[in-house]
């Protein structure tokens, strides 16, 4: 290490607040998306009340057009890359090491990066509010996105936070794709991963896979907008088509990249509120698999009015049409699972089963879609608002929140209330049917999505006001869940290890789990091998926690660092430098912000070891 | 009590689908998908009620199953523990393969809707044949001219169509995407900038057609509409004949002077007063005006000039017009006559109330 040229130590385990900005643990990195990402999921729902607020009634004033344009942008980029996608990462983060037996994830400082690359693109979507945030769609289609259509900074804001996402989530993936094939205790053979690693496995892939197409989409709107080129200028040669394509090439995976983690959370808690195994295990797997691997060939179903022919239609419908059976199957082995089961509805189960109950509506209204001639009906109107909610709110936010109370023991160390979390199902469940399906409705009678207002005489007015009024029942139910979290984790009864005598490994350690997470290594001998255990009586016992001598010293791990976070802030500040270019010296703040950038990853990699000893102790 | 709770959401999940079987008899809502006055809309909903029933009857089976395990197998003893069953083969296999088979036999009246809303009929004539092309935010019409296979009559916002026959359309755009909808009629086709697209529809029925923008296309997406009228093949003739000949010259001398102001305002930078041009030339930047006093509606569906029955009342479009030529921005926010037209930006070239009741006044003599 006589090479470093700067001679910063590594931090020494600090404690407070700059523990948390030089952690490289993955529970309190899985702690930090969690909490980042519902803070983001709040605004996206701030800016749907707003719209729902200004369709309540028709020819309403409250936002104006261009603000309205904004708003549906921003609440679909949002919910889509900064609530749902880390919300399951904080999941991967903090429970897939635990369900493993690994004691961190493969590259803990490059999960810290990834953290605070999210961070980082995320404050740079929501900052772009100031001075105008995008209105060209979530989708971005050519040539709304052209400097002559958009010529503000609103575009730019979107096109660079994707980005650094993009950098985040690849990040992300590889190394949780390294760590489930690397990391697994001795005997997690691949067939007896739990289902929720498995289908974060999958989803990582996907991303690795799905993340360059919209980056090098990005790329060319970039060089569309910035240098003058023709990728999406059809005065010049360039198709709008083109961007349709990448788009939903990405796109379409992405549905998955959302979907199948809140699936991997339900087949953990069905089984465990069962007490029951999970209902043909290696179907659910491979299903997820054909999922993942038909999501690439699905992607022009978003696509049938674009006039792509009908040969290429027909052939989309049928694909899409196919997607649907391994989907049907997970569903079928979800209702296996419980079938025979000695059925506990705790607030977890009760969130389990809504979402088995909405993604259902949602699959067969997708159905419904595939079907491309009527389809044309649909294409664009509110029946799509419709059906992706009772995906992505019914299915995904629904896992997601099943997943939050199913875990919470686990990560914060203490109960929840039962009671109240039962009421936010309650409120929830009955809220988004409300708010959702009155917009089959409207959708049906006509009425198009991404429009600000409407007229008196179309026949919507009805539905959409009840539909506001649904909004307002989702807000009671999701400040009930937020004060439930925020009062217990701080004031709840402490958690036992297991407190629902669950199956998997994580439940086998004290709740919250000590920082080296396993005082020893598990040796897994079966699926659900903490519930065999249990079972067997084997005395594989559950360890103390916290003694004194069980703190950790003897247990390698891997130590803070300070670099993660300068290179993340390094990359803001380049994103910033390539918006606003022109700032006193052109392009300055870009190349300050990416020597800064550098500099964090140059030390980051030549980072000395805090304790001789380990050093020589460990590879 | 929990049961209770769980019968009464399946109750309401139950009572909230007939609903929309109730819902689906609202014919008279003007743009309503259950309301076909075409085949190709017919054909459409048919397809819709297909799979809306085959649905229905997975949603009923699956969701039933649901709450019936949810009732039959909910905890009795904490210590319970049931039989550990890890999969059944033949199952799993039975809700692969019925799954599969349904949606096969759903493909086969799916791809044959397909190929018949691709391909216009046969008879299709060639005088039927005509082109829609999508402006921020109106959309402009043209038809071949009968007397001139040359020349091409250009119109806005309403498109004229013989009942009973099949319609052919051509779509373009000229700024960003739209798509072209008239939901009793037939379901949208994009309007994709240099990459001409087709549709065809017919209408059974004489009457007045609600049509809107349905792919996002900036600021006023929401208020960029059209109307389909169907009329007799005859009266379709005579309208065509009306067309494309210029507004008869008005002798109110206000509209004469509002002639005037027309041009010295620049409005014929952008706006068109007459309607025959060269086959595939390139339109003005905003609707053609020769006959702006003879639609039913102002600033593309935005503004209503007609009475019930479909007839233009001069009040209400001498109003519509004074209320689009005062402020166009408050109409449809963000159009380009109020960011484009000096009379707008330029405050020393702003239009005088005199001179915005003498445009009316000649726009309103445009019949």
């Amino acid at each position: 290490m006589s090479t470093f040229p700067i001679s910063i130590p590594r931090p020494v385990h600090p404690t407070g607040i700059w523990g948390w900005f030089t952690t490289v643990d993955h529970k309190r990195i899985g702690i930090l998306y969690g909490v980042t990402a519902f803070i983001m999921f709040l605004t996206g729902g701030v800016e749907a009340i707003l719209m729902r607020v200004q369709l309540a009634g028709p020819e309403l004033d409250i936002v104006s057009a261009a603000v309205f344009n904004q708003l549906f942008t921003m609440h679909g980029t949002t919910m889509i890359f900064l609530a749902v996608m880390p919300l399951s990462a904080a999941f991967f983060n903090f429970i897939i090491p635990l369900q493993i037996g690994a004691r961190d994830v493969a590259f803990p400082r490059l999960n810290a990066f990834s953290y605070w690359t999210f961070l980082a693109g995320a404050l740079m979507l929501k900052l772009s509010w100031i001075g105008g945030a995008t209105d060209a769609g979530w989708f971005g289609y050519a040539p709304l996105t052209s400097v002559a259509q958009n010529p503000g900074t609103g575009i730019d804001f979107w096109i660079i936070s994707l980005q650094i996402l993009g950098i985040a989530s690849l990040a992300a993936s590889f190394n949780f794709i390294v760590t489930v094939i690397n990391m697994r205790a001795p005997g997690m053979t691949m067939m007896r991963l739990p289902l929720f690693t498995w289908m974060s496995f999958i989803t990582a892939i996907l991303l690795v896979l799905a993340f360059p197409v919209i980056t090098v989409a990005l790329i060319e709107l970039t060089f569309d907008r910035y240098f003058m080129f023709n990728f999406f200028n059809v005065a010049n040669g360039g198709s709008v088509v083109l961007w349709q394509h990448l788009f939903w090439v990405f796109g379409h995976p992405e549905v998955y990249i959302l979907i199948l983690p809140a699936m991997g959370i339900v087949s953990e808690v069905l089984p465990v509120f069962s007490k029951k195994p999970l209902f043909g295990y290696k179907t659910v797997v491979l299903a997820g698999i054909i999922i993942a691997f038909m999501g690439w060939m699905v992607w022009s179903h978003h696509m049938f009015t674009v006039g792509l022919g009908a040969v290429a239609n027909a052939v989309f419908t049928v694909t899409t049409m196919l997607i649907a059976v391994p989907t049907g199957i997970k569903v079928f082995n979800w209702l296996g699972t419980i079938w025979g089961g000695s059925i506990r509805f705790t607030t977890p189960m009760l969130f389990s089963i809504g979402f088995i109950a909405m993604f259902l509506m949602g699959g067969i209204s997708g159905v419904m879609h595939a079907v491309s001639p009527s389809d044309a009906q649909q294409q664009d109107t509110y029946f799509i608002p419709a059906h992706l909610h009772y995906v992505l709110f019914g299915g995904a936010i629904m896992g997601i929140l099943s997943g939050i109370f199913y875990w919470f023991p686990k990560y914060s160390g203490k109960m929840y209330s039962e009671r109240q979390g039962k009421i936010s199902f309650w409120l929830i469940m009955i809220g988004q049917n409300v708010t959702f399906f009155p917009m089959h409705f409207v959708g049906l009678d006509g009425m198009p999505r991404r429009i600000y207002t409407y007229a008196d005489n179309m026949g919507w007015n009805f539905w959409n006001g009840v539909t506001t009024g649904g909004a307002f029942i989702l807000v009671l139910g999701f400040l009930l869940v937020l004060d439930n979290i925020g009062r217990h984790w701080k004031n709840g009864e402490p958690a036992p290890s297991d407190p629902w005598d669950a199956r998997t490994l994580e439940w086998s350690i004290p709740s919250p789990p000590p920082e080296y997470n396993f005082k020893e290594i598990p040796i897994v001998r079966s699926l659900d091998d903490w519930w065999a255990t249990k079972q067997g009586g084997a005395n594989k016992e559950v360890p103390a926690s916290g003694g004194s001598e069980e703190n950790g010293h003897d247990i390698h791990l891997p130590q803070p660092s300070y670099w993660p976070f300068v290179s993340a802030a390094g990359l803001l500040i380049a994103a910033y430098g390539v918006v606003f270019n022109d700032l006193l010296i052109p392009w300055g703040l870009a190349a300050i912000g990416l020597t800064i950038g550098f500099v964090g990853v140059y030390a980051w990699s030549l980072e000395p070891v805090n304790d001789p000893e380990e050093e020589d102790s460990t590879h | 009590m929990r049961l209770q709770k769980i019968s009464k959401t399946s109750f309401l999940i139950a009572t909230t689908l007939l609903t929309l079987l109730i819902t689906a008899c609202y014919p008279d809502h003007n743009q309503s998908t259950f309301d076909p006055q075409g085949p190709v809309a017919e054909s459409q909903l048919h397809l819709f009620w297909w799979i809306f029933w085959g649905g229905l009857v997975v949603f009923v089976l699956v969701e039933g199953a649901l709450v019936y395990a949810m009732i039959k197998f909910r905890v009795r003893s904490e210590s319970d523990i049931p039989a550990q069953t890890h999969g059944n083969t033949r199952l799993e296999i039975i809700w692969t393969a019925v799954p599969a088979l349904l949606l096969l036999i759903i493909m086969v009246p799916t791809i044959n809707g397909l190929f018949y809303m691709y391909e216009a009929p046969k008879t299709t004539k060639p005088e039927h044949t005509l082109e829609a092309i999508g402006h921020q935010w109106w959309f402009e019409f043209r038809y071949p001219d009968p007397t001139n296979s040359e020349k091409e009559i250009v119109t806005a916002n309403e498109v004229y169509i013989p009942v009973g026959y099949p319609v052919a359309i051509n779509l373009e755009s000229v700024d960003v995407i739209h798509s072209f909808w008239v939901p009793k009629l037939a379901g949208k086709t994009d309007m994709v900038p240099s990459e001409g697209n087709f549709m065809w529809f017919q209408a059974d029925e004489p009457g007045e057609y609600y049509g809107q923008c349905a792919e996002y296309c900036g600021t006023s997406h929401a208020n960029m509409k059209f109307k389909v009228i169907a009329v007799p093949e005859p009266d379709f003739k005579s309208w065509l004949q009306v067309q494309s000949n210029p507004a008869l010259e008005s002798s109110d001398p206000l509209a004469q002077e509002g002639a005037g102001v027309f041009k010295s305002a620049g409005c014929t930078g952008c706006h068109a007063t007459k309607t025959v041009v060269n086959k595939g030339s390139k339109g003005r930047v905003g609707p053609n005006l020769a006959h702006v006093a003879s639609r039913r509606n102002l600033a593309a569906g935005m503004l209503r000039n007609s009475d019930e029955n479909g007839s233009v009342n001069d009040a209400l479009l001498q109003k519509n017009l004074r209320t689009w030529l005062q402020d166009p921005n408050e109409v449809k926010p963000g159009n380009l006559m109020s960011s484009g037209a000096q009379v707008y930006t330029d405050p020393d070239k702003k239009l005088t109330e005199e001179q915005i009741s003498q445009l009316v006044h000649y726009l309103s003599s445009l019949k």
